[in-house]
């Protein structure tokens, strides 16, 4: 090892000293460790999400089976479900922010760097605190969108919805903590010349993220404390049997959260896609402002959206007409980026590595999926598809097709980075083509056994009614994941020990995050740059030969360059901590509430009161 | 009278920023959009159910218990919330005057009243004490509702009136617990015009928190 | 690709006249009289059943609560003398906030009952 000019890529030899050990993974501030906490445990998620679904799918695989229990099944399908939009999918776009945006706009952090580890930990255990329930049999058993009155104690008497309604509330915190952070980054730590209409796609759809978190995630909040306050004191508004609430009420909440909350899932991945397209097509990115507005539209209009998913409801022909409308509205700005990307692959010299399958293979997938949405958000259409398995294969295709695929693309072009070795492109493609196949094996037969007529969120049934055929399929693809899955952990282990190594730009990219080393140190860039162009390592007119020089340099400490490093802090754990255990408090005793809010308001008044970093000198 | 504000969003620190702006208060105006969302949703549902109790009492209208006959009146107090909501708006007029007396620490002040305006211990202290003030009013109609009959788990107006002026009545805890820490701050090495963000975001917040209530006060005790 | 890029000019351009024109403390105190007086309007208009009964209650307190809310922001919060980049973080989500409580209004039958 010694004899390699290339320091080791391993996080832990990187920084020495105190920076080595389980400590400072505990008390780390900075985005990159940050980001990589938030890519291994949604990464851990991810694979225990997709167990859920195996198990699903066996369940579902042959008429009458009983595997599991009707009553299992429900909290099968509704973690399955949770965790993977809150838990995996969501977090896996949170390491891409930590770890990319502070390199892509040429900062040193995000903003609060301290809020950002908080973000982490609260996202960490209440995630542990929704899932562990699983193993007791008392998970969550109400659908990821746990409509009431159904999820109220009238009709859930168990603690199952309990660990779902806290568990989501504790959830919120985080993403809105990250939110503020990551949007106050954006807005306020670009390098000088690093213009709104220069930031990498990635970063401008991160930021388009961001503000719709910001808004929606009130929303739920507020939906949650009212099922909360109605299942823990009385309270009446969901109570639809004495005190005449409306059954309406959490649907509309939720789908003004809810839908938001789709974009906030696939809008992360489109801009990694956005990242890796160019790269191998050796093209700028087409159409960049029209991409930035289409971002921004799809912002603005996903808010007046939301009851596409209540057409059953009956809303009245005025709400249907409107809400269809809107809904067909949005998919312009959305297919205005399908052919963004494949007008920036048209003619250019297109490199097909496993990044770039990844990246083409969502601009096919989401399409599908586009298409099928577009195909319910017609009222009458949709009343014969609604609660059908065609809902389900629609949304695997703009979730899977879409932000998973979009994630992996962005994980195979950034691994490099973030570890500093290559992975493996053989095993890499396996891992594509396997999952390519599996996820249409499973979702495209969804779409003809639910036009058949089958219903979602049913443990078993009948044979005889067409659907055996298809479901057998789906159980089948199903089964493909975890072999998939096996290549990539396979290959992500055995590449980050022994991979290839990387160097600071292996795939010839643009963008500033590729000026600096792999993986970059502490301190990112030992000298803020000045940016000129879009893609300033491609096109740099009046290249910052100084800043570029002085950022390729290995092996400085941020002490040799007078760079002040915020102190590590285990505050913002602490915080964390006493945040959950007040929210356990609320279940299983008031000495805890009481315990958690004492640890919660002294470490964070510690926290406020101490300072980030050293004085400067 | 020269007390113009001076800017106060410069960072305080030595970082560069894009805006040249403090990261603080770009993030606390974002937190203060966020709210806008949280509060709509509680007043939205606050609307939606309105009228809509099964049972009393109610808000602006009096209710004939059928089983026992008994006559409970409209449970709005307006003169009191009325006397509460100025005193919250002069809360955030002393707010204000906190943070000029901040910014401007480093003037000379020649008068009396410049003494005064100046002096910020004194006006941090008034925007907590009306907000405490505030506090107690709530707690007073809370109580003497609950006496009148209407608890939370009473009817829909009770789940969602106190609620809705529950968390306002959160926020304006937070606040002032927040006002009475930057005192204790005053108090131990005294705020200068350099610490001036640290008031300028704490008024932003009060500030708003005001506004809500504003909203608040039309739509569930002025309109019927 | 070097467009001219007239978002980012205008976030960076400070706002012309912030150097001159910062409120005072003589319209801190015209501001909390001007609320007080509107607030005192407000309860009296409650106080006037014919009033209360008309057509114009409804508009007239939703208009001068809007116009208090307004003063704050604008005075007290110092949108009006600020970093345009404040403005937009308050404007927009309360322009999506208002919009959301319109629909929900409409959505559940009050707005039509109401307004109409
Ligand atoms: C072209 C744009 C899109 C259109 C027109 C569209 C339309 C719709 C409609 C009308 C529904 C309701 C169907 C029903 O329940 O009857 C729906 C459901 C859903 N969509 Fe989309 N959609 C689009 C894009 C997306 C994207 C980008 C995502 C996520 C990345 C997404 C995720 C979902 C999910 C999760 C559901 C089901 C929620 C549930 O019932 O559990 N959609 N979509
Ligand atoms: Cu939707």
């Amino acid at each position: 090892m010694a004899t390699t000019a290339i320091r080791t890529p391993a996080y832990g030899a990187e920084y020495p000293g105190e920076h080595g050990g389980l400590y400072s993974w505990l008390a780390t501030v900075d985005h990159k460790r940050i980001g990589i906490l938030y890519l291994y445990t949604a990464l851990g998620f991810f694979i225990f999400g997709g167990l859920e679904a195996v198990v699903i799918r066996a369940q579902l695989g042959a008429p009458n089976q009983h595997l599991v229990s009707a009553e299992f099944y429900n909290q099968l399908f509704t973690m399955h479900g949770t965790t993977m939009i809150f838990l995996a999918i969501m977090p896996l776009s949170s390491a891409f922010f930590n770890f990319l945006i502070p390199l892509q706009i040429g900062a040193r952090d995000v903003a609060f760097p301290r809020l950002n580890a908080f973000s982490y930990w609260v996202y960490l255990f209440g995630g542990l605190f929704i899932t562990l329930p699983i193993f007791f049999a008392v998970a969550p058993n109400g659908g990821w969108f746990g409509y009431a009155p159904l999820t109220t104690k009238a009709y859930s008497p168990g603690l199952n919805i309990d660990f779902w309604v806290i568990g989501l509330q504790i959830l919120g915190v985080s993403s809105l903590a990250a939110a503020f952070n990551f949007l106050t980054t954006i807005i306020n730590l670009r390098a000088p010349g690093m213009t709104l209409m220069r930031m990498p796609m990635f970063t401008w759809m991160a930021f388009v993220v961001q503000v719709l978190l910001v808004l929606a995630f009130p929303v739920i909040t507020i939906a949650l404390v009212f099922l909360l306050f109605d299942r823990f004191f009385g309270t009446n508004f969901y109570n639809t049997v004495s005190a005449g609430a409306d059954p309406l009420l959490w649907q509309h909440l939720f789908w003004i959260f809810g839908h938001p909350e789709v974009y906030i899932l696939v809008l992360p991945a489109f801009g990694l896609v956005s990242e890796v397209i160019p790269v191998y097509s050796r093209k700028p990115l087409f159409g960049y402002p029209v991409m930035v507005y289409s971002g921004i539209l799809i912002a603005v209009l996903g808010f007046g959206v939301w009851a596409h998913h209540m057409f059953a409801v009956g809303m009245g022909p005025i709400a249907d007409t409107f809400f269809g409308l809107t809904t067909m509205l949005i998919a312009i700005p959305t297919g205005v980026k399908i052919f963004n990307w494949i007008a920036t692959m048209a003619q250019g010299a297109v490199r097909y590595t496993t990044a770039m399958l990844f990246g083409v293979s969502l601009v096919g997938l989401f399409t599908i999926g586009g298409i099928s949405g577009i195909m319910h958000s017609s009222p009458p259409a949709d009343l014969q598809q609604t609660d059908t398995y065609f809902i389900v294969a629609h949304f695997h295709y703009v979730l899977f097709g879409g932000s998973i695929m979009g994630i992996f693309a962005g994980i195979y072009h950034y691994f490099p980075k973030i570890t500093g070795r290559m992975l493996d492109e053989k095993l890499g493609k396996w891992h594509f083509w396997l999952m390519f196949i599996a996820m249409n094996l499973t979702f495209f037969p969804m779409h003809f056994s639910g036009m058949l007529g089958m219903p979602r969120r049913i443990y078993t049934y009948d044979a005889g009614q067409g659907w055996d055929l298809y479901n057998a399929m789906s159980t089948i693809g199903a089964m493909i994941f975890p072999i998939a899955m096996l290549f990539f952990i396979y290959n992500f282990f055995k590449s980050r020990r022994s991979g290839e190594i990387a160097g600071s730009n292996p795939w010839g990219a643009g963008t500033l995050e590729w000026s600096i080393p792999s993986p970059p140190p502490e301190y990112n860039f030992a000298k803020i740059p000045t940016v000129t162009t879009r893609y300033p390592l491609w096109e740099g007119k009046e290249p910052d030969h100084e800043s570029a020089r002085i950022n390729a340099q290995e092996g400085k400490t941020p002490h040799e360059l007078g760079i002040i490093i915020p102190y590590s802090t285990m505050k913002p754990l602490l915080v964390a901590a006493g945040l959950i255990i007040m929210f356990c408090g609320l279940i299983w005793s008031h000495v805890l509430l009481a315990v958690g809010a004492g640890t919660l308001i002294l470490s964070l008044y510690s926290w406020l009161l101490s300072p980030l970093e050293p004085e400067h000198s | 009278m020269a007390t113009s504000v001076a800017h106060t969003s410069a960072p305080t620190h030595h970082h560069y920023t894009t805006l040249g702006l403090d990261s603080r208060k770009v993030a606390i105006w974002a937190f203060i959009g966020s709210e806008c969302m949280l509060f709509v949703s509680l007043i939205s549902t606050y609307l939606i159910y309105k009228g809509r109790s099964v049972i009393g009492p109610f808000p602006h209208e009096s209710w004939t218990d059928p089983s026992t006959g008994q006559v409970l009146k409209p449970i709005l107090n307006i003169p009191v919330t009325s006397a509460s909501t100025f005193v919250l708006l002069m809360s955030s007029l002393f707010m204000v005057l906190a943070l000029a007396a901040v910014q401007n620490k480093e003037l000379p002040k020649r008068t009396r009243g410049e003494r005064i305006l100046g002096n910020s211990k004194l006006w941090l202290f008034m925007t907590a004490l009306a907000g405490t003030i505030f506090l107690s009013f709530q707690a007073f109609e809370f109580t003497s509702f609950v006496h009148e009959g209407l608890s939370i788990r009473r009817n829909l107006f009770g789940s969602t009136f106190f609620t809705l002026t529950g968390f306002h009545g959160a926020h304006v805890t937070a606040g002032v617990l927040w006002l009475v820490t930057l005192l204790a701050i005053d108090y131990r090495r005294g705020l200068g015009s350099r610490d001036s963000l640290l008031v300028d975001i704490c008024a932003l917040y009060w500030h708003f928190v005001d506004v809500v209530w504003i909203v608040i006060f039309t739509l569930v005790y002025l309109l019927r | 690709m070097n467009v001219p890029d007239s978002a980012e000019a205008a976030l960076h351009a400070p706002t012309g006249e912030v150097e001159h024109s910062h409120p005072t403390w003589s319209i801190y105190w015209k501001v909390a009289t001007i609320l007080t007086i509107i607030t005192v309007a407000e309860v009296w208009a409650y106080y006037i059943p014919s009033f209360v009964a008309s057509r114009g209650f409804v508009p007239t307190l939703l208009i001068l609560s809007a116009l208090k809310f307004t003063i704050v922001v604008m005075f007290y919060m110092h949108l009006k003398y600020d970093h345009r980049i404040f403005r937009v973080l308050f404007t927009g989500p309360l322009l999506i906030a208002a919009l959301t409580l319109l629909a929900l209004m409409f959505l559940f039958g009050h707005l039509y009952i109401k307004v109409m």
